[in-house]
């Protein structure tokens, strides 16, 4: 469902997708998020990278408007997160697929399309989007098959293809690219480069770090705070190394000295 | 809230339960094995079998709808799809209607089956109309779903869920007036019985066994068990959360 009209008709987007000020999220007896500040340029896929557990799922939460207790200024889209507007712009994949599993494919896009695009008269635009939903996560010989019975990798893309129903100005992908062999690796980027090159902003994080050559920016993060935001060239320049990696690894011993000398 | 939305999602629920054929043949059969066990167990004594038969008819639904909705909430909680469905463009109330709705029409059918072979095949002997019977049937299967939903949110696992069955539903059971009449217990158990739902069900459908027309006392038995299911309903809506921690 290509909304070709209310595209033309939306103002041209300025400013960054997402902008962050002291974002602070607290869980439990945990501060997971510490003061942040970052933004995430439109149109462009910004790559979230860190260990696990640095906090990167609570930050895609907290864009997205499912996470409690955040504190901070959190602009996303022009409107605070989490505003009821938002919730038909954003995409959002988690990083277990969320889909039902007694259901088959096709029927799991067809509810979450009348979800987006309730009412009779859009039933042939909701066929048209679903039809292309999964053409685009190329699972269209198992559109009948439930979803339960697909492999890891499968099913993952079947949430993938939900979040891509609404055509969002914003996705959010937690992980997309986990379990899946090299060759849909490589196919799934290159849909990632065609949705911003659509001009949808992509922000999706991985613990992979040979990820990050293909993102435009990224946005380095360890135990709840961001080490670096640039471009992947940029970093390798600024921390003189080849990979990404190494530029990461560069970064957190640098991050540890200067908590060194502090002490 | 958006009459779409809520259909499409009744529909989604009821294409889950299509291709789960067992638990749909267990929800249909096991009510009517129930009730002709009863009646061959009070072989001896129509009467019996026509109060607590009666009874009975209108405590199934309010059972299975509880288990099953208990447990498709949770999963829907666990497996992600509501904290998506809550990032989408969706009305708490459209999710709530639309299991209503499901569970509702699923509810009928199992009633209609079981009132039907009761009356007609195993000779329960109702003075009112079977319409009536069918009507507290869904309530309470309403209220089953209601309550299902609501204890859902307490719920971490489903080996909990299947827990609350005896903490909600066991209590209810024993005080309804199934098992001896609610005015003969300790006064303080009856006063307990006077303020769960279920004891109105009962209630309601022994109006109907007793009475040719619609009494007063059955328009308030329906009355409560509907205002019941709405509250609960209710706070069903309040446990499903947009921001989670």
């Amino acid at each position: 469902m290509m909304n070709y009209s209310a595209e033309q008709a939306a103002p041209p987007p300025h400013g960054p997708a997402v902008t962050a000020r002291d974002l602070t999220v607290v869980r439990g007896p945990r501060t997971v998020l510490r003061g942040l500040r970052f933004a995430v340029p439109r149109g462009r896929i910004t790559g979230l990278l860190g260990p696990s557990g640095c906090g990167k799922t609570t930050l895609m939460r907290a864009v997205v408007g499912t996470q409690a207790n955040v504190t901070g200024t959190l602009e996303v889209l022009g409107r605070p997160a989490g505003d009821a507007a938002l919730r038909p712009r954003i995409g959002y994949v988690t990083q277990a697929p969320s889909v039902y599993t007694d259901l088959t494919v096709r029927q799991n896009l067809d509810y979450f399309a009348h979800v987006l695009r309730p009412g009779r008269d859009h039933r042939e635009a909701r066929h048209d989007a679903v039809t292309r939903a999964i053409a685009d996560v190329d699972l269209t010989s198992h559109e009948n098959a439930l979803a339960g019975n697909l492999s890891g990798g499968q099913s993952s893309r079947v949430s993938l293809a939900v979040a891509l129903l609404g055509t969002p100005e914003l996705l959010v992908l937690d992980e997309p690219t986990v379990g899946l062999d090299p060759v849909l690796r490589r196919d799934l980027w290159n849909l990632f480069h065609t949705l911003a090159d659509r001009g949808t902003t992509l922000l999706i994080s991985s613990h992979v770090m040979d990820e990050a050559e293909r993102c435009h920016r990224l946005l380095l993060m360890r135990a709840g705070r961001i080490l670096a935001e640039d471009t992947p060239d940029a970093l390798r320049a600024r921390t003189a190394t080849a990979t990404a990696e190494e530029a990461f690894l560069h970064l957190v011993d640098e991050a540890d000295s200067r908590q060194e000398t502090l002490r | 809230m958006n009459a779409s939305r809520t259909l499409a999602t009744a529909a989604r629920v009821l294409a889950q339960l299509r291709h789960d054929r067992r638990t749909i043949a267990l929800l249909l059969l096991i009510p009517v094995v129930m009730i002709t066990l009863l009646r061959f167990v009070f072989d001896a004594s129509p009467q019996t079998f026509d109060s607590i038969g009666a009874s009975l008819l209108g405590i199934f639904p309010l059972i299975t709808m509880f288990l099953v909705t208990s447990i498709a909430t949770l999963r829907e909680r666990t497996s992600g799809t509501l904290e998506r469905l809550l990032a989408m463009p969706l009305a708490k109330a459209d999710l709530i209607a639309g299991y209503a709705l499901a569970f509702g029409a699923l509810a009928v059918v199992q009633s209609a089956l079981a009132t039907g072979i009761s009356l007609w095949l195993l000779d329960l002997d109702v003075v009112g109309s079977p319409w009536l019977l069918l009507l507290i049937a869904l309530l309470d299967a309403l209220l089953g779903t209601a309550l299902g939903l609501f204890v859902s949110a307490f719920a971490a696992s489903e080996f909990q869920a299947v827990q609350f069955m005896p903490a909600v539903i066991f209590p209810q059971l024993l005080l309804c007036g199934l098992f001896t009449p609610r005015d003969t217990m300790q006064p303080v158990l009856e006063a307990i019985s006077n303020v769960l739902p279920m004891s109105y069900a009962v209630d309601g459908m022994n109006e109907v066994l007793r009475h040719t027309d619609i009494t007063a006392t059955f328009i308030r038995d329906a009355t409560i068990v509907a205002a019941c299911a709405l509250l609960v309903l209710t706070l069903g809506a309040a446990t499903l959360r947009r921001r989670t921690a």
